[in-house]
């Protein structure tokens, strides 16, 4: 390794300096090949698609907060998908399918990982760059390529796809079953299959950096829990993201080819379709083996970071390194066990329901222990409210309210009763949605003076943390009472049922609320651009007096991240308050009279 | 005009927050950022605190609104259901002591350990025992919980009770439609495609199984306390019978019939008394995003005595002979229609 380290770095260093006379900006800002630059991509990306996002849920609970009201404006701003001022059902549904997607893949897998995946893995694990500059560059272009797609899917005349994020067929397969189903199915497909390259791409570079470009000394077991979650992020997702892959493919098959992979018995629209022998149910179980591990890609990132985030603000070392690790390992493994309790009412044979609940609910134990050792992190601790830390207390506070009610939807003879009901919706929002975007804050707040030199107001972030985790709660916690209701989710309109028309306060009062949310959004975006050309300027190297090596780097790290040697690592990342010292950075040699540590 | 003054009222909001971030950086400059670091970290650590005692407060505040308005009071409509009802009791106790616990630990600590001048944060790497303790009591918990949860799953998921009603439940876009088999008590064969804008379920009336099949739209009739098997059907695209009064939804997939089975425990009339409400029905909600009108696609069903529900059947007409009343024997046409019915059909063996 030693050797391997200094060749690299002799390599990169001179590259380094050649490159400094002959940096353009298209290749600085543009085609760059600079994993912090790559990063940045990602995370400006995301901000833009987090906005667009958002803005669709605000604009369909416009529809659901008050269903008898219209609103003119709306028709100025989507034409005659809101004609009268009244959303139309099948653009309510299609603005639905979107919201899903775009948080879902576009923000919280490739705005979240691709960000922090990129920025830190060379910095925490002390390496000038990726495995493969080229290959980071093409997955980030991927990205953008598979943005386009999706993008312009909004614009085509029957509108974009409105089946659902998880596009069941023969829903999401026949033009004649909805307009969404038209045209902007097709680009939803290929703009994922573009999607799946990028993180496939990614995901490879990643594993084979932390396997590989590790420092001198910078064994498995000395690294930070960012890079761990943020390994068996990676792993999930290229060992799950083909077999969407090949989901999608086989139903761009089935709509254009004639196959009947998942089509069977149909008739629609007065016509009988030849197709017979398909599964419907194939489609759910290709999609969901990739569906259930994305949920953990989405929150082991944010697990990670908010680990180290609570460590360092609390001036302590992490609770239980090795039952950290061990329990992400664990829920890893997992993830790839349990995708069938989303289908517990497909009619699934019933003893594989049986193992399905059992698995699932196994995964209550590695998070159980995880929230235990957050919590006796914090345990005499001395803690600094950081917006970064104050984001990483909010995830663990959302991530136990979701995590508890999943034990619920786990358990099928539950599941009978709240499947698809507004119960889900509250609880995939709180444990993967929110308490995602509160790690990705989180990871924003902390490593923005890292990334450009500059720090973010404090007021501002005060008040974004305040708002968010106010409001999140506010908008989500009544949802499981309309779930214990049994009030379905997906529904445009509940007017005409005598079973689900008592919430009407209640979703005007989520709907409020959400708005509100949605503004202290854009405080933080607003924040976000202004303080990087404007923020006040970072004046030390380690400003959070952390361990880690990306603080070893000068304020404005160039390509290759060190201008001399990479630093050795002689300890693990989370000695805080150890020997009577607030803390050892990683890179300090171990003094002959220190106390062993783990 | 309204917009436009939500509008600007919304950026004149903004602005006023940014200048009171932007002045509060100068103030932080001329107090001494450390001296604003420390307050501040004071006033969040409080706000951790009151956030706590509020949003329990919120919780217990938010129970007292809605729990009325979930469907627990009423109690579940059918006998299995009531299992379902308690599981989700107990599961709703074990897990709100772990949250209240959890909760008050974290925004507790969070409060209680803030940073201050005279405190060192304690080396506290880690402790087998503490983590083998929090590793089995969830452990044990989840046991418990599954063994339960998997008992119903396989008394609900086993073959329906002999004694049965067999109702047939067809889901298309955005509608229900049933078949009940008759006075032979078998269902006729059906094969998709045969459906026609008239038969448009596509039965097959070359199955004798099929002459005495009776076909309604929208609302299903159900007899209380005898245990009811659905075979559901899908014509186009995934569609769930979801029956929330009765605790239980099952998808209706085209080309893969599914079963679900239950026992009504009350009559419609019987819970209209119960909850004040002559209006009441008891729903079907597809559970299942199906299209453009998915949101419409609602089903009653009607729980009545036997007597009642007796005396319907023996009202409704086949669908064979409403398809074709040219079959019907003449001769007959002054008698009671069930009496027509069991004349024009074969003998079943």
């Amino acid at each position: 390794m030693s050797s391997a380290a200094t060749l690299q770095h002799a390599d990169v260093n001179d590259a380094h300096h050649e490159h400094h006379h002959h940096e353009t900006f298209i290749s600085k800002y543009v085609f760059s090949q600079d994993h912090k630059m790559i990063a940045k991509q990602f995370l400006v990306t995301g901000i833009i698609w987090a906005i667009i996002g958002g803005l669709f849920s605000v604009i369909f609970r416009f529809q659901l907060g008050y269903p008898d009201s219209t609103f003119p404006w709306l028709e100025d701003l989507l034409g005659h998908w809101a004609a009268g001022g009244k959303l139309k059902p099948e653009f309510y549904y299609a603005l639905v399918t979107m919201h899903g997607t775009i948080l879902v893949f576009f923000v919280l897998t490739a705005g979240l990982s691709g960000t922090f995946a990129n920025f830190l893995i060379p910095l925490q694990v002390g390496a000038r760059d990726m495995a493969s500059p080229m290959l980071n560059m093409l997955s980030y272009w991927f990205f953008f390529l598979s943005s386009i797609i999706m993008f312009s899917s909004l614009f085509v005349q029957t509108g974009p796809a409105s089946g659902g994020w998880t596009i069941y067929p023969p829903l999401s397969a026949l033009g004649d079953a909805s307009s969404g189903a038209k045209i902007g199915m097709d680009l939803w497909l290929v703009s994922m299959a573009m999607f799946i390259v990028s993180a496939l791409l990614g995901g490879l570079n990643y594993i084979t950096t932390i396997l590989n470009m590790r420092t001198k000394g910078m064994s498995m077991t000395r690294l930070p829990l960012t890079i761990w979650s943020l390994f068996f992020t990676a792993v999930l997702g290229v060992l799950s993201f083909p077999v969407l892959l090949s989901g999608a493919i086989l139903l761009l098959f089935d709509r254009n080819l004639g196959t009947s992979f998942f089509l069977s018995d149909i008739v629609i629209a007065g016509k009988i379709l030849p197709n017979e022998g398909g599964s419907a149910i194939l489609f759910q179980h290709l999609f969901w083996f990739l569906g259930h591990p994305e949920v953990y890609i989405i929150l082991l990132p944010a697990m990670g970071m908010s680990s180290e985030i609570i460590s360092v603000n609390s001036r302590k070392p992490i609770f239980g390194y090795m039952a950290m690790v061990g329990s992400v390992f664990a829920i890893s493994i997992l993830a790839f066990l349990v995708w069938a309790h989303h289908m517990f009412v497909t009619g699934l044979n019933p003893f594989l329901g049986s193992a399905f609940v059992l698995l699932t609910l196994l995964i209550a134990i590695p998070s159980a222990i995880k929230v235990f050792n957050w919590l006796t992190t914090l345990w005499r601790a001395n803690i600094r409210f950081t917006p970064g830390m104050l984001f990483a207390i909010g995830f663990v506070s959302l991530f136990i309210s979701g995590g508890l009610t999943g034990i619920f939807l786990g358990n099928s003879a539950l599941d009978l009763h709240l499947h698809d009901t507004y119960f889900v919706v509250a609880h995939f929002h709180i444990v993967m949605g929110v308490a995602s975007f509160f790690g990705m804050f989180a990871g924003v707040y902390h490593w923005f003076p890292k990334m450009f030199g500059r720090y973010l107001n404090n007021t501002l972030a005060f008040i974004h943390f305040w708002i968010t985790i106010i409001g999140a709660y506010l908008i989500f916690w009544p949802m499981h009472y309309e779930g214990l209701a049994g009030m379905p989710r997906r529904y445009y309109d509940y007017s005409g049922w005598t079973s689900f028309n008592m919430f009407n306060g209640l979703n005007e009062f989520i709907s409020l609320v959400a708005m509100i949310v949605f503004a202290a959004q854009l405080l933080f975006v607003f924040n976000f651009f202004y303080s990087m050309f404007r923020g006040r300027k970072v004046t030390e190297t380690n400003p959070w007096g952390s361990n880690t090596l990306e603080w070893t780097t000068p304020i404005k790290p160039g390509h290759g991240n060190w201008p001399g040697e990479i630093p050795e690592v002689f300890r693990g990342p989370y000695d805080y308050a150890k020997d009577g010292k607030e803390f050892i950075p990683q890179n300090v040699p171990v003094g002959d009279d220190e106390s062993k540590g783990h | 005009m309204k917009e436009f003054l939500i509008i600007a009222l919304s950026v004149l909001v903004f602005v006023v927050i940014f200048q009171i971030a932007k002045a509060s950086e100068y103030v932080s400059v001329l107090k001494g950022e450390e001296k604003t670091r420390k307050q501040n970290n004071k006033i969040n650590a409080f706000f951790l605190l009151g956030f706590l005692i509020f949003g329990l407060i919120g919780a217990w505040y938010c129970n007292e609104l809605y729990y009325g308005k979930t469907l627990f009071p009423q109690g579940s409509a059918s006998v299995e259901g009531q299992e379902v009802d308690s599981m989700l009791l107990v599961t709703i106790l074990i897990t709100g002591v772990v949250f209240v616990i959890t909760q008050i630990l974290l925004f507790w600590f969070s409060f209680k350990y803030q940073e201050k001048d005279d405190r060192k944060a304690f080396y506290f790497p880690h402790n087998t025992k503490l983590e083998l303790i929090w590793t089995t009591v969830p452990a044990i918990f989840l046991t418990v919980l599954v063994v339960f949860g998997l008992k119903f799953w396989f008394k609900i998921t086993a073959d329906a009770p002999k004694n049965s009603i067999v109702i047939e439940v067809t889901g298309h876009q955005f509608a229900w439609e049933f078949r009940y088999p008759g006075a032979d008590k078998v269902l006729g064969k059906k094969n998709y495609k045969l459906t026609t804008a008239k038969n448009s379920l596509g039965v097959n009336f070359d199955d004798p199984a099929s002459l005495d099949d009776i076909h309604v739209n929208t609302t299903m009739h159900i007899p209380v306390g005898i245990p009811v098997k659905m075979v559901i059907h899908s014509q186009d695209v995934i569609h769930n019978v979801g029956l929330p009064h009765f605790r239980l939804k099952m998808d209706a997939v085209p080309g893969i019939p599914t079963t679900q089975w239950f026992t009504p425990r009350i009559t419609t009339a019987q819970m209209r008394d119960q909850i004040k409400n002559p209006d009441f029905n008891f729903e079907i909600a597809c559970d299942q995003l199906c299209g453009a009108s998915h949101y419409a696609m609602r089903g009653v069903i009607i729980v009545e005595t036997m007597e009642e529900y007796k005396k319907w059947l023996a009202e409704q007409k086949s669908e064979y002979l409403t398809l074709f009343p040219e079959k019907a024997p003449k001769e007959n046409a002054t008698d009671s229609i069930g009496k027509q019915i069991t004349q024009v059909l074969p003998v079943k063996k």
